[in-house]
């Protein structure tokens, strides 16, 4: 037993040292040596990555011996559904197509044992296009009469520009012309033949001086709602050409047709009675197609494929082990007493509840980048190992998502902090941000609450910082289902997420006010 | 600021607390009621009341956990919230069961270090210092109550500070701990250091304390050196021991003493010194075996002591508890 306390100096250091580093050292200190909470840490990873995985882990859609599948990409990268049925031939250099466009109509199958439904879809179409090969995705310029859009002039997948509105009729044909001037295409629309509207005019840069030209038809499957839900089903466009006029060096021969990309893709598909063809009447041709020339989006036009969110969906699960430790970080020192010590060490509480947050936001971040770093290639490989689509995003979206996911983890961390701070107790401060966060979050994406209701927890409660994950595109030119439960959140990615952060905030400002105007 | 200046002699000017005219409530209750007193440097001082009577209040605000609505309290001249490394200026034991369970009382001292800006090497020496040896390494959640009382001397003593603060050290020690932590006080007070110690107890801070600051209900009721707190307790009463107690005690009354019988064969005299005694009674040839003077013990004194305050103030003891 020693009572040899003979002082000795600390360690010199220079004043200036201390401070926030010092503090932020403390903290720091203190988390990494519990365990627990160390080992709460790897859990979330794990966890994550877990449910993630098995959320993503349906058994591949085409059976044994499917090979990888993928969507076609547009010159811009989108993944795109490119399937409709042409009558082509080809063209070399400048030149022109024109032609009057009689009609555009259109059959449904609604149902098992119903009649099938007459009238063309809002975004069926049928026109004359130029493209640079029969190969999907390749770059395109195209004007088309739409079932329910009026004429438009579209390019590139991604590119509409409205022309006349209004319907194709019997007394009422549209003429559509397209003209190729070197890299430059430009479309036009006539009611009658002679007064013509330039609708758009798009540069192809790079277009092969032969490409494919002619008429084509394509229609995105019947969009029903019922009691059950929104309804798909089978859906074809005719429609009814006069004779073209053709200026410059066209091929020579017969007219041929193709259904390109062998089938009507995600958005699209032919019924048993139904099939791609087309016929030719004197100077006329008739041609029938399903699918769309159009960007893919989420939800039922998808077919059969994941996003990039999706192998991230375990991030709620994450997150409930990381708002028990957040809470835990200062609702234990509140439990044990040790909060009388931090302050006897550091008394500036604001300094210490800053450094906490440091922390606990750091080692969050850390959880959801890694998880979603380690997360994303193993998913993909497996879906797409399966026979599942992956769709495509850029580099700089999923740099986004993953730090995204790494920010959200933290600012959710530093929210329960904040709470633990205000609650005190932890059973509380945890039930109360789950009950914020995760809750919402699942019945938003889980289609239990009608769209309406969903989109308003995902635009008023924490839950809102999920969007940051989100990557699906919306177009207005495709019709589909945009819900939460689809993937697509009622506000922009860093939108939804300074919701959460204005959130965090508040609840980390309070505690601070709190913690220095209490004793402890 | 002079805080990387300690060394022996060093801690003089620093190695002070003062506290002047505290006053706090909670609810209707007062807690602190005017509290004022001075810790010295090179001595222990003893900070005694009966439970609630504010120690551990007047400790809270000493370190800016608590807020008092009047008065201040400086350590080394300064508030306690203005110390950039406050456990450099005082280390204190508050509440030694203050601890995560799950983590070792060797991290619990690094985190702590590392708030000072201390190296890790300060705290292998406090764990030495504190006699924790291997058990540094083990969860502080499974220490005994002395385990976790060396551990906040360890976390007390972290910064070298000129001042430290003990509130109730001797609880839970077995003897070996209470000799221990006896040397530890003496020892820092020797080095130059003030050193304030609270009990409710006052027999354990006999032999321990040089000086008391006595509260009760909230205030200072006594400010004093032990040494002549006892003797002005033990106010010149003599022991006799004697087998003929009733011839002894008529002589002495004889003599104009008062006597009282404590026991079988001794008397309590006062009223006559010792040597008086002695020769009144080698004269009537009565026998004894013993004459000493009386001392008083600290519990005595302070049992005296809280009683005449109590009664001086005229109010009942009902204590203000937390």
């Amino acid at each position: 037993m020693t009572t040899d306390l003979t002082p000795r100096p600390p360690a010199t250091r220079r004043a200036g040292r201390g401070g926030f580093l010092a503090t932020l050292r403390a903290e720091w200190t203190k988390f990494r040596t519990v365990r627990g909470w160390v080992l709460a840490v790897a859990a979330a990873v794990l966890v994550t990555i877990a449910v993630g995985l098995l959320g993503t882990a349906a058994p591949g859609p085409g059976g044994p011996g499917t090979g990888p599948v993928a969507y076609p990409k547009g010159p811009g990268g989108e993944a795109v559904n490119d399937n409709f049925y042409l009558v082509h031939k080809e063209l070399t250099g400048d030149g022109g197509l024109t032609v009057a466009l009689r009609s555009l109509t259109g059959v449904a199958d609604t149902g098992i044992g119903e009649a099938p439904t007459e009238g063309a879809q809002p975004w069926a179409k049928a026109g004359i296009i130029m493209k640079e090969s029969l190969t999907q995705g390749s770059p395109y310029a195209a004007v088309m009469a739409t079932g329910g859009h009026g004429v438009r002039m579209q390019a590139d997948f991604t590119r509409d520009t409205a022309g006349p509105s209004g319907a194709v009729a019997e007394d009422a044909a549209r003429w559509l012309r397209l003209v190729r001037s070197g890299d430059r295409l430009t479309g036009y629309a006539s009611a009658d033949g002679s007064r013509w509207t330039e609708i758009d005019s798009v540069e192809l840069p790079g277009l092969p001086r032969t490409v494919r030209a002619g008429f084509f038809a394509a229609s995105p499957q019947a969009m029903q709602d019922t009691a059950a839900g929104t309804g798909f089903g089978p859906a074809v466009a005719t429609g009814v050409f006069g004779a073209p006029d053709l200026a410059g060096d066209w091929s020579g021969g017969a007219w041929s047709g193709t259904q390109v990309g062998g089938d009507a893709g995600t958005s699209g598909s032919y019924s048993g009675t139904t099939r791609g063809g087309f016929t030719q009447a004197g100077d006329g041709f008739t041609v029938t197609g399903a699918g769309d020339i159009a960007p893919v989006v989420g939800g039922p036009v998808m077919g059969g494929g994941y996003s990039v969110e999706n192998f991230l969906v375990g991030t709620f699960a994450g997150l409930v082990v990381l708002i028990a430790v957040g809470t835990a970080f200062i609702t234990g020192e509140y439990r044990t007493g040790l909060l009388r010590t931090t302050v006897t060490a550091i008394p500036s509480r604001g300094r210490v509840l800053g450094a906490k947050a440091l922390v606990v936001g750091g080692v969050a971040f850390a959880v959801g980048m890694a998880a979603a770093a380690i997360t994303l290639p193993i998913g993909e490989r497996g879906a797409l190992g399966r026979g599942f689509r992956v769709f495509p995003v850029t580099s700089a979206t999923e740099l986004r998502v993953v730090v995204g996911t790494g920010l959200l983890c933290a600012t959710v961390a530093v929210l329960a902090l904040g709470v633990g701070t205000l609650l005190r107790r932890s059973a509380t401060a945890v039930a109360l941000v789950v009950a914020s966060i995760v809750l919402p979050f699942l019945l938003a994406t889980s289609g239990v609450l009608p769209p309406g209701a969903s989109e308003w927890l995902l635009r008023v409660t924490p839950a809102a910082g999920f969007a940051v994950q989100q990557t699906l595109p919306y177009y207005a030119q495709v019709l589909s289902v945009y819900e939460p439960a689809t993937g697509y959140y009622p506000l922009a990615p860093w939108v939804g997420f300074s919701v959460l952060l204005g959130y965090a905030a508040l609840a980390f400002g309070l505690a601070v006010v709190r913690l220095r105007g209490r004793d402890v | 600021m002079s805080e990387e200046s300690a060394d022996d002699g060093g801690y003089a000017t620093r190695a002070t607390i003062e506290v002047i005219g505290l006053r706090k409530r909670f609810g209707s209750q007062v807690a602190l009621d005017g509290m004022t007193f001075a810790v010295r440097p090179g001595r222990v001082t003893g900070f005694v009341g009966p439970n609630g009577a504010g120690k551990s209040t007047t400790m809270r605000v000493i370190l800016g956990l608590d807020a008092a609505e009047e008065g201040e309290a400086l350590v080394g001249g300064v508030p306690y919230r203005g110390l950039r490394r406050p456990l450099r200026h005082l280390g204190a034991l508050l509440d030694a069961s203050a601890l995560q369970p799950g983590r070792t009382a060797r991290n619990h001292l690094l985190w702590l270090a590392r708030s000072q800006g201390l190296p890790a090497g300060r705290v292998d020496e406090v764990v030495e210092l504190a006699g924790l040896g291997p058990a540094a390494r083990r969860k502080a959640g499974g220490f005994s109550l002395g385990m976790r009382q060396r551990l906040g001397i360890a976390a007390a003593l972290l910064g070298d500070p000129p001042v430290v603060m003990l509130d109730e050290p001797f609880n839970g020690l077995d003897p070996d701990g209470i000799v221990w932590m006896r040397g530890v006080l003496a020892t820092l007070a020797r080095q130059g250091r003030a050193v304030l110690v609270s009990s409710h107890l006052m027999g354990e801070l006999e032999g321990t304390a040089d000086h008391l600051v006595v509260i009760g209900r909230g205030r200072v009721v006594a400010d004093t050196g032990v040494a002549e707190l006892l003797a002005a307790a033990s106010g010149g009463r003599v022991v006799l021991r004697t087998s003929a107690s009733a011839q002894a005690a008529r002589v002495l009354r004889d003599a104009g003493a008062a006597v009282v019988a404590t026991g079988p064969d001794t008397l309590g005299v006062t009223g006559l010194p010792d040597e008086r005694i002695v020769a009144l009674l080698a004269r009537d040839g009565v026998p004894f075996s013993q004459v000493s003077a009386h001392r008083a013990t600290l519990e005595e004194a302070y049992m005296e002591l809280t009683r005449d305050a109590v009664e001086y103030r005229g109010v009942p003891a009902g204590e203000v508890t937390r």
